[in-house]
């Protein structure tokens, strides 16, 4: 069962960055490797994940318990708004960061980073925390313990493996992020990621990039190894319950939380509302046209339409990938450790080295993928498998197997067992998976502006292009993209939560 | 089973897309591949028009900027992805002709005036030339700047905003125009006196003229590095001609084209009166073949630069750019 997701890794994934670290790798590649500036370069890229990885965890742990354990009204908007960050291109949202907080320097890379971040931690440790049997709090609440204490001593060892393996998804997303740290950094603060697309694209010493690719991926893999090892020692079976029977009213010091939770909230809508204010009645007007100048080859509207239908191939190849994997996953035993690292590798490689790969390899398979219009899909699809196991994994792996097992005895097949144990126990983090990564595929940018054809480009592969051509229409236009963007995720959130509560009650 | 069914469902799902967009191409009608960076723009029915003359159907394919857009040729060079590349230019021409990217091909209408040497492999296709830009309002009394020198006068202190040489083409022009001008030893004093007065350094170009430039409306320089062309689109400012750098873009038939006759064609209209006429509302630059008028909001606010000789040989440029732009790195941000 794995054989099929790791296929797909070799072909799309594997092959290509070895081909083009292997075309860079001479004798050449020594002198970058022992170079101080290298080592700095290093330094700085984990210095900068690590940091916005704390921060993105402090700041969505709250947002976590408010939407996992607090029947409040507005539930489902908060849900949507915290997914709002993910989907905006990376310029736009350095640009709004700059704006904010002119002389940020590391501070804004961070809290930029974090920003992005934050729906990634509430997501993935919220999915875990509304399935997670509340009386086990209840049971020490009762015999005793603080509030604090419960929590550090029933909920938090519970939520582990969920808080690992978001802090992992978001280091190898901070660690590779580009066009934040780009805008951000000035030409001052470089990251592996930036200097790796500097000696590619503008140097062409492929040798150095080279070099550096092979540091970020010891990097990439050393985090991943530490994530997967803690992850391991905290796994334990949990009783599932259904989100209804989980979540209930605040009671006492929780509204603290929920108090904390909103100040986040506040604090992820700033930058949010100052790209919002900035697009015009002229700007949305002009999305049904083609911008200052012809700027686009296509309508905003067509960018957008592009943007859907690229983002569904790409979810529904990522979901067959992730849930085969994770099943995988869970029954290998050993080498499960190894195969999940593998997976999530694709986070943590530089977007052009990718597509600098994709450009000398694919040309060997039939039909020469390197100028397919199919290659933006399953190049997002790579993006997005990664995190639906994340997402799905865990709760997996905390269905009590003794189920499994007593189906199997009743006589159920290993299909009918997953139809009728996991299915409608992990459902809801299915559909929670699906629309994440749908909307991690809608916003995606690396990798899409790198294979995306000039004649189908996707929203935010537009609004690129729109910031980078003069003109105020231009401008607006970008701006008022973005809120439409903005909007198709939250009317993506809203309906999927719909759809998920009929599951539910199902 | 349920192998099965996933390996039905992904081939169904990858049939899908390819059958989604996968346009139907008649038989008898051929394809040119132009392979080009992002700025590349042409009007659509100005390509039909090409297409219903000629019987070529250009599909164009955009990678990047004029960087990203050569290394990939360099790198696809056994296999190219398309059959012609428009977008090479000076500072990236002299990497494509030593990796023999391009074959020769000398089109009956190119302007010899800028050749690039006598193989005929790169034919010069527009101009653009990246110079200081002011925003005249934004003055505030104080009298416009008219040379490199001007900029290092304490009366623009903290005035000026430049992309950093590092990430940015226009940032890179600009740094080479001041090593034109103040020479191989000369270039690193002056650069000393512009941090001195103030000069901030971004990223990009899309930060130092929508975000940091006054003449935008956002920012408070009113001096910034852009391109010559970029008044006729932002009123109130001015390029100061005597601060430029000259850019030249190139195209060139592909070695190992599928159908290098049709790219030879496909050349031609690049350089045509048709194609050359639209070039400065389509893509901000300078058409290269005499006689073609400018649009006339550009001849008022945006004149061509005169200074045909503002740039650097090629082979200088290839040669000393990383050392360039890591002298510049220590000297303006050590």
């Amino acid at each position: 069962m794995a054989l099929v997701p790791l296929g797909f890794l070799t072909l799309f994934f594997a092959w290509p960055v070895v081909a083009i670290v292997g075309l860079g790798a001479r004798a050449a590649m020594l002198d970058t490797l022992a170079s101080s500036d290298t080592w700095q370069l290093v330094g700085f890229t984990l210095g900068q994940a690590a940091a916005s990885t704390v921060v993105a965890i402090a700041a969505g742990m709250p947002l976590a318990f408010l939407l996992a354990r607090c029947k409040l009204p507005g539930r489902g908007l908060v849900q949507a708004i915290v997914l709002v960050p993910f989907v905006l291109p990376a310029v736009v949202v350095g640009l709004a960061f700059r704006g904010l907080m002119p002389d940020g320097g590391v501070w804004s890379i961070i809290l930029a980073n974090a920003f992005f971040n934050v729906a990634v931690v509430a997501r993935t440790v919220g999915g875990l925390w509304a399935n997670t049997d509340r009386r086990a709090e209840d049971a020490a609440r009762a015999l005793g313990a603080s509030r604090l204490r419960a929590f550090t001593a029933v909920t938090l060892p519970a939520l582990t493996p969920a808080i690992g393996s978001a802090a992992a998804v978001v280091f190898l997303f901070c660690s590779t992020s580009f066009g934040v740290v780009l805008i951000l950094g000035g030409a001052e603060y470089r990251t592996l990621e930036t200097e790796i697309y500097l000696r590619t694209v503008q140097l062409f010493d492929l040798p150095g990039a080279a070099a550096l690719s092979i540091l970020q991926l010891a990097a990439v893999v050393a985090a991943l190894v530490i994530g997967a090892v803690a992850r391991k020692r905290r796994q334990a079976a949990l009783k599932l319950r259904g989100r209804q029977e989980t979540a209930r009213r605040p009671v006492g010091g929780e509204w603290v939380v929920v108090g904390i939770a909103y100040g986040v909230l506040v604090l992820l809508l700033t930058p949010i509302v100052s790209l919002v204010s900035q697009s015009s009645v002229e700007g949305f007007r002009a999305l049904s046209g083609t911008g200052h100048d012809n700027s686009l080859e296509v309508t905003g509207l067509r960018a957008a339409m592009n943007s859907l239908s690229t983002a569904t191939d790409a979810t529904v190849l990522a979901l067959i990938l992730g849930v085969l994997s994770s099943i995988a996953l869970m029954r290998l035993g050993r080498s499960a450790e190894l195969v999940d690292v593998a997976m999530m590798l694709p986070l943590g490689v530089s977007a052009v080295t990718v597509g600098f790969g994709y450009l000398i390899t694919l040309d060997a398979l039939p039909g020469d993928l390197r100028t397919s219009p199919l290659l933006v899909p399953l190049a997002q699809a790579i993006v997005v498998t990664p995190l639906i196991i994340r997402i799905l994994l865990p709760v997996l792996r905390s269905i009590d197997d003794r189920l499994r097992q007593a189906a199997g005895t009743l006589g159920a097949s290993p299909l009918r067992v997953w139809l009728e144990v996991d299915l409608p126990l992990a459902g809801r983090s299915l559909v929670t998976a699906a629309a994440f990564g749908y909307v991690v595929a809608l916003g995606e940018f690396g990798a899409t502006s790198f294979l995306a054809r000039p004649d189908a480009p996707t929203l935010p592969i537009a609004i690129g292009r729109l910031i980078s051509r003069p003109g105020e229409l231009n401008t607006q236009m970008a701006y008022a993209a973005c809120t439409l963007l903005m909007v198709v995720t939250i009317a993506v959130a809203v309906l999927i939560e719909r759809f998920r509560t009929t599951v539910e009650e199902f | 089973m349920l192998k099965a069914v996933v390996v039905a469902a992904t081939v169904l799902v990858t049939a899908s897309c390819s059958l989604a967009t996968e346009q139907p191409r008649p038989g008898n009608a051929q394809t040119v591949t132009l392979v080009t960076h992002d700025s590349f723009a042409v009007r659509k029915e100005l390509l039909d028009e090409f297409q219903k003359n000629s019987g070529i159907t250009v599909e164009v394919r955009k990678s990047g900027d004029a960087g990203a857009l050569t290394n990939q040729l360099v790198l696809t060079k056994a296999n190219p992805i398309g059959d012609i590349a428009f977008g090479v230019d000076s500072t990236f021409a002299s990497r494509a002709l030593n990796e023999n990217v391009f074959q020769p091909y000398q089109s009956p209408d190119a302007n010899k005036r800028y050749q690039l040497d006598d193989t005929n492999r790169l034919t010069a296709v527009d101009i653009g030339d990246v110079c200081v830009n002011v925003h005249t309002t934004g003055l505030k009394g104080v009298p416009e700047p008219t040379t490199f020198e001007d900029l290092a006068d304490p009366k623009y202190k903290d005035m000026l905003v430049v992309e950093s040489p590092a990430t940015s083409s226009p940032g890179l022009a600009f740094l080479l125009g001041t090593i034109l001008h103040f020479g191989a030893d000369g270039w690193q004093d002056y650069w000393t006196r512009l941090k001195a007065n103030g000069v901030k350094v971004v990223s990009g170009w899309e930060e130092a003229y929508n975000q940091e430039f006054s003449g935008t409306g956002k920012g408070t320089r009113p001096l910034v590095v852009s391109y010559a062309s970029s008044p006729a689109a932002t009123p109130d400012t001015k390029a100061l001609l005597e601060t430029c750098y000259r850019q030249i873009e190139y195209a060139g038939v592909l070695q190992g084209a599928k159908n290098p006759e049709g790219a030879r064609k496909v050349l031609d209209f690049l350089i045509s009166q048709q194609f050359q006429a639209e070039v400065p509302d389509q893509m901000y630059v300078y058409p290269v073949r005499e006689g073609v008028a400018l649009p006339e909001a550009w001849q008022k606010a945006a004149p061509m630069p005169t200074d045909t000789e503002a740039t650097l040989p090629a082979q200088e440029v290839d040669r000393n750019r990383e050392n360039w732009v890591n002298q510049w790195r220590s000297l303006v941000q050590g």
